[in-house]
């Protein structure tokens, strides 16, 4: 039940609750209709509409005294001939779209019960309309007609609803009010069981409906411009202008109500309308005109004159015409109430201005528009289409008619592919919740079915790797004219370079460009830019670990894409697929990039990814992108033979971290499974060795490929929250990345095998799985254990005895860093580490607190064997 | 405004008799009564108001009406009458 309205009598609200209650029981049994049921119901209804369409025509002129017989009755046929031709094979039950590529289905959910409003201008056609749209759709309505128009809806509605009923409809679908009142119309628009409101009429009724706080379509009042310009076919737009603005006597809000005319026509255009029937009013007319049928308090037309003809309006202002007249035309000089012509007129007077130019024309159409027709109808005639291009972005319109007539266009279906409709939506503009000629879909929720689907993955890695001692010969089958080799001093010093010099074919010209060992800055970038194109290089060498190699990535882009904004392009992400910026894909220069890794760790030579530093303000830019990684890798280990211990450790447990992160991602794939798992066997396997006995050829080979092959995995499925952590901690305190990584790891594989506190939402799997994983890889190294938790545990210890025997210091305590300060650094570095990209692909998304918990433990290095509160193993999951 | 309704497939006869044969139990002094609407597809107008009535009469009597075998398609219509939280349903 509505709010308790005073005004209406106990009586009238039990009627109204009537009304209500059969149209809700309507509705709820249609629920259970199929399409053929109401497929079957509409094309019975659309015959007896248009059987009846002369006689409902009829009932509405003798009701109205609006319009014109021939034209209602034709509206009668068009609301619903033309609409059911539109309906007929369109879907509104169950399923009504598929979308099998992209996994969605849409499902029709009816609306329920629908208080329409129906306007005195087109009253029986809007019923006719409604009622169509409402079964196909499976609602019921209650009709609020408009007070002058209300028998001759009844009838339409009596006419629908029998046939409707006949053929299967429930009993209560249509429901019409007697004797309608405002007070009616406020009563059901607040009704709890009146689902939406569509409201058909004037500014009042659909103001009413907005403000009701119920779903509603208002639609309403226009202001119909129209460009007549000078490349049109002037015969063809007068004669359908006066097809248009005479149809019904105007009365369809789509008519045009002021034609802007170019000057080099303006005045063959009115003499073709005088030709066709139509009477150019004098100045002294015009003003006739201006005082009788606008309301000069108001400003808007007078109701006395709508849907009257041409001659019967000039009678009425003393204005003598032929007895033939179609039209009055009253010429005007502006828009706006000092120009009362210029405002919407539903009768057959039609305001001209001329224009001097195409941008006075659209100036004045623009003026139009906002005088009462915002989001409703325009008109254009032109066969220009720049103008008609610029006419559709100026105007604020709905229906954006060109070259037809403007009521008749902007119904649908006659002369043009819009929807057939008899409720024009005007948006926002308008006020209104759709700009759309409003359909079937306006009567319907349309649900989404969407299933969950197989994301697209990737494997992408440089298509040329070579491995295994004296690799770098194979640098003698890339020819090249120029060649720069960028290295830093002490590999040169150690005769690093020189071996890779040898490899190169003798006609290439070889310069070296030695830069710092570290983390490179941008002017490092920039001079080697400078070295690039001084000697016009045509392939790059990078010899070195993970810094130089970083370096050469970044002069290549730079090189051959000299306007690269490397700050732009270091723009953060959450999806490479989906990434805002993309990288330059012109090319002013081209180049080969080969790199050689002196230390086996980052996997720089075959990663997509760079960083560079910037020392002034104190920050690293990380760039990734496929087009980054090098064009060629060459992992020879004769390059890491002479790798210092800790260096050794320190690289091989940053390949270790690259690998088992890259084996729990959210984006790991059976591609980068395979790597991943192969990387941390050899790591095993090998690493003590290397460490233990550098000289061991097999060892240092194997932990090389590791390393590389480690990398091919991240590279493709990132790592995790282990390196988030040691970014933030390596920063801040000056720890190197692969001992940074060794503090977090045994921490990180705990926390991500117990059960999350927040699940990282990840469409490529089935459930949480990484305690599986790491299970998995303690059977690959055959660390034993029966259960997933013994097995995870075992992966733990066993990368403690790793680091022990690695000589890793097991605390950031042993560092020498005090408590006091790392107390002070805590909660930064958390907050660092939660916002640096690397954790995104992590299984377990990380909160603030659980990082700082995190890097207590790293700190404290207490065992991690410690039982956790809840593990995933302990949980069954 | 009425016509006569040959909807689409309404047992309208059988449901009718079920919900009558329903009513008459009321009295009977029983706790729960239970209908078999196994066999009904859909409603239609005039079987919403019967059970909106059935509905009523088994809440003054506080007898628990329970409806067996309710296709979901019955049910949604229940739900939007309000009424599924008037009986009980058991499949």
């Amino acid at each position: 039940m509505a709010e308790k309205d005073s005004s209406l009598s106990e009586e009238r609200i039990a009627y109204l609750e009537g009304l209500v209650s059969q149209a809700r029981t309507a509705a709820a049994v249609f629920t259970q209709y199929t399409q053929e049921d109401v497929d079957r119901i509409v094309r019975a209804m659309v015959l007896a509409g248009l059987e009846q369409a002369q006689y409902l025509a009829r009932l509405a002129i003798e009701e109205t005294r609006l319009g014109v017989l021939e034209d209602k009755a034709i509206k009668n046929m068009v609301a619903t001939e033309f609409v059911y031709n539109y309906v007929r094979d369109k879907r509104t039950v169950g399923a009504i779209r598929e979308y099998p590529g992209r996994g969605l289905v849409e499902v029709a959910e009816p609306i329920g019960v629908i208080f329409s409003l129906t306007p005195i201008t087109n009253p029986t056609s809007t019923v006719l309309f409604k009622c169509i749209m409402a079964i196909k759709t499976r609602n019921a309505l209650i009709f609020g007609p408009h007070p002058k128009a209300w028998q001759c809806c009844r009838e339409a509605i009596r006419v629908m609803y029998e046939r409707a009923v006949e053929h299967g409809a429930p009993e209560g679908v249509f429901t019409c009010l007697e004797d309608p009142t405002l007070d009616d119309n406020r009563y059901l628009m607040h009704h709890k069981d009146v689902a939406l409101i569509d409201a058909t009429g004037g500014p009042g009724a659909v103001r009413a409906a907005y403000s009701s706080g119920k779903p509603a379509m208002g639609v309403g009042a226009g202001n119909t411009p129209v460009y007549l310009e000078k490349t049109a076919d002037i015969d063809m737009a007068v004669v359908d202008i006066i097809t248009s603005k005479t149809f019904d006597n105007g009365t369809i809000c789509a008519s045009e109500q002021t034609v802007v005319i170019d000057d080099e026509i303006y005045d063959r255009v009115l003499n073709k309308f005088a030709d066709l029937g139509a009477h150019i009013c004098d100045r002294k007319a015009v003003t006739l005109l201006e005082r009788t049928v606008i309301d000069p308090e108001t400003g808007f037309m007078r109701p006395m004159a709508v849907g009257q003809k041409a001659t019967d309006i000039a009678r009425v202002i003393g204005l003598p015409v032929k007895p033939e007249t179609k039209l009055l035309i009253a010429p005007i000089r502006g828009v706006g109430r000092e120009h009362p012509l210029s405002v919407e007129k539903l009768f057959p007077v039609l305001a001209v201005y001329r224009a001097k130019s195409v941008e006075e024309a659209l100036r004045v159409c623009v003026d139009v528009n906002h005088a009462g027709g915002i989001g409703h109808t325009a008109v254009i005639f032109s066969n220009n289409d720049p103008v008609i291009r610029k006419f559709g972005e100026v105007i604020n319109a709905g229906r954006i008619i060109v070259n037809s007539p403007g009521s008749i266009g902007a119904l649908g279906g006659v002369y043009n592919d819009m929807v057939p409709t008899f409720s024009f939506g005007c948006g926002t503009g308008g006020g209104n919740s759709t700009m759309d000629n409003v359909n079937v879909y306006h009567y319907l929720n349309i649900k989404r079915v969407a299933r969950r689907a197989q994301a697209q993955m990737w494997f992408r890695v440089p298509n040329q790797i070579y491995f295994n001692m004296n690799a770098v010969e194979t640098l003698r089958q890339f020819p090249s004219r120029s060649t720069i080799i960028v290295t830093n001093p002490a590999l040169e010093q150690i005769g690093l370079v020189d071996i890779v010099r040898r490899s190169i074919p003798s006609e290439t010209l070889v310069r070296v460009l030695a830069i710092p060992d570290a983390e490179p800055e941008a002017k490092v970038v920039t001079q080697g830019v400078e070295t690039l194109n001084s000697y016009r290089a045509d392939q790059i060498i990078a010899l070195g670990g993970g810094s130089v190699i970083d370096a050469a990535k970044i002069m290549k882009l730079k090189y051959e894409s000299p306007e690269a904004d490397l700050e732009e392009l270091a723009a953060p992400f959450l999806d490479i697929r989906k990434r805002v910026v993309q990288y330059p894909t012109e090319k002013a220069n081209r180049m080969r990039l080969i790199a050689i890794p002196t230390t086996s760790g980052t996997g720089s030579e075959v990663t997509p990814f760079a960083v560079l530093i910037n020392k002034e303000q104190g920050r690293k830019i990380t760039l990734a992108d496929y087009s980054l990684s090098p064009d060629v890798a060459i992992v020879d280990p004769q390059f890491v033979m002479s790798m210092p211990r800790a260096l050794t450790a320190d690289t091989g447990i940053d390949c270790l971290t690259h690998a088992l992160e890259a084996g729990v991602s959210i984006f790991a794939s059976p591609y980068t499974d395979s790597n991943a798992m192969q990387a941390i066997r050899l790591v095993f396997r090998y690493l003590p060795v290397a460490y233990a006995q550098p000289r061991d050829v097999e060892a240092r080979s194997m932990m090389h490929n590791a390393a590389c092959i480690a990398a091919l995995a991240f590279s493709n499925a990132s790592v995790g929250v282990n390196h988030a952590l040691a970014h933030a901690f390596g920063a801040r305190f000056g720890v190197s990345h692969g001992r940074a990584n060794a503090l977090m790891l045994p921490h990180v594989i705990k926390y991500n095998a117990s059960v999350p506190t927040k699940f990282m939402p990840s469409p490529n799997q089935h459930g949480y799985i990484a305690h599986k994983k790491y299970a998995l890889v303690a059977d690959l190294i055959g660390l034993g254990g029966t259960s997933i938790q013994e097995k995870v545990d075992n992966l733990v210890a066993a990368v403690e005895r790793l680091l022990d025997q690695l000589d890793v210091p097991r605390s950031i305590a042993d560092l020498g860093i005090s408590r006091e300060d790392f107390a002070a650094a805590a909660l930064d570095l958390a907050k660092i580490a939660f916002d640096d990209p690397s954790w995104r692909s992590n299984p377990r998304m990380p909160l603030v607190g659980e990082l700082v918990e995190l890097l207590w433990r790293a700190y404290e290095g207490r065992s991690v064997r410690e039982p956790a509160a809840e593990t995933l193993a302990g949980a069954a999951v | 405004m009425t016509a006569n309704s040959v909807g689409p497939e309404f047992d309208s006869e059988y449901v009718i008799h079920c919900l009558q044969e329903a009513a008459s139990k009321l009295e009977g002094g029983q706790a729960e009564v239970v209908v078999d609407f196994s066999p009904v597809q859909r409603l239609n107008p005039a079987a919403v108001t019967a059970m909106e009535k059935l509905a009523a009469q088994a809440g003054e009597k506080s007898v628990n009406v329970v409806f067996r075998g309710v296709n979901v398609d019955v049910y949604k219509v229940l739900k939007l009458m309000k009424l599924s939280s008037r009986f009980s349903f058991d499949n």
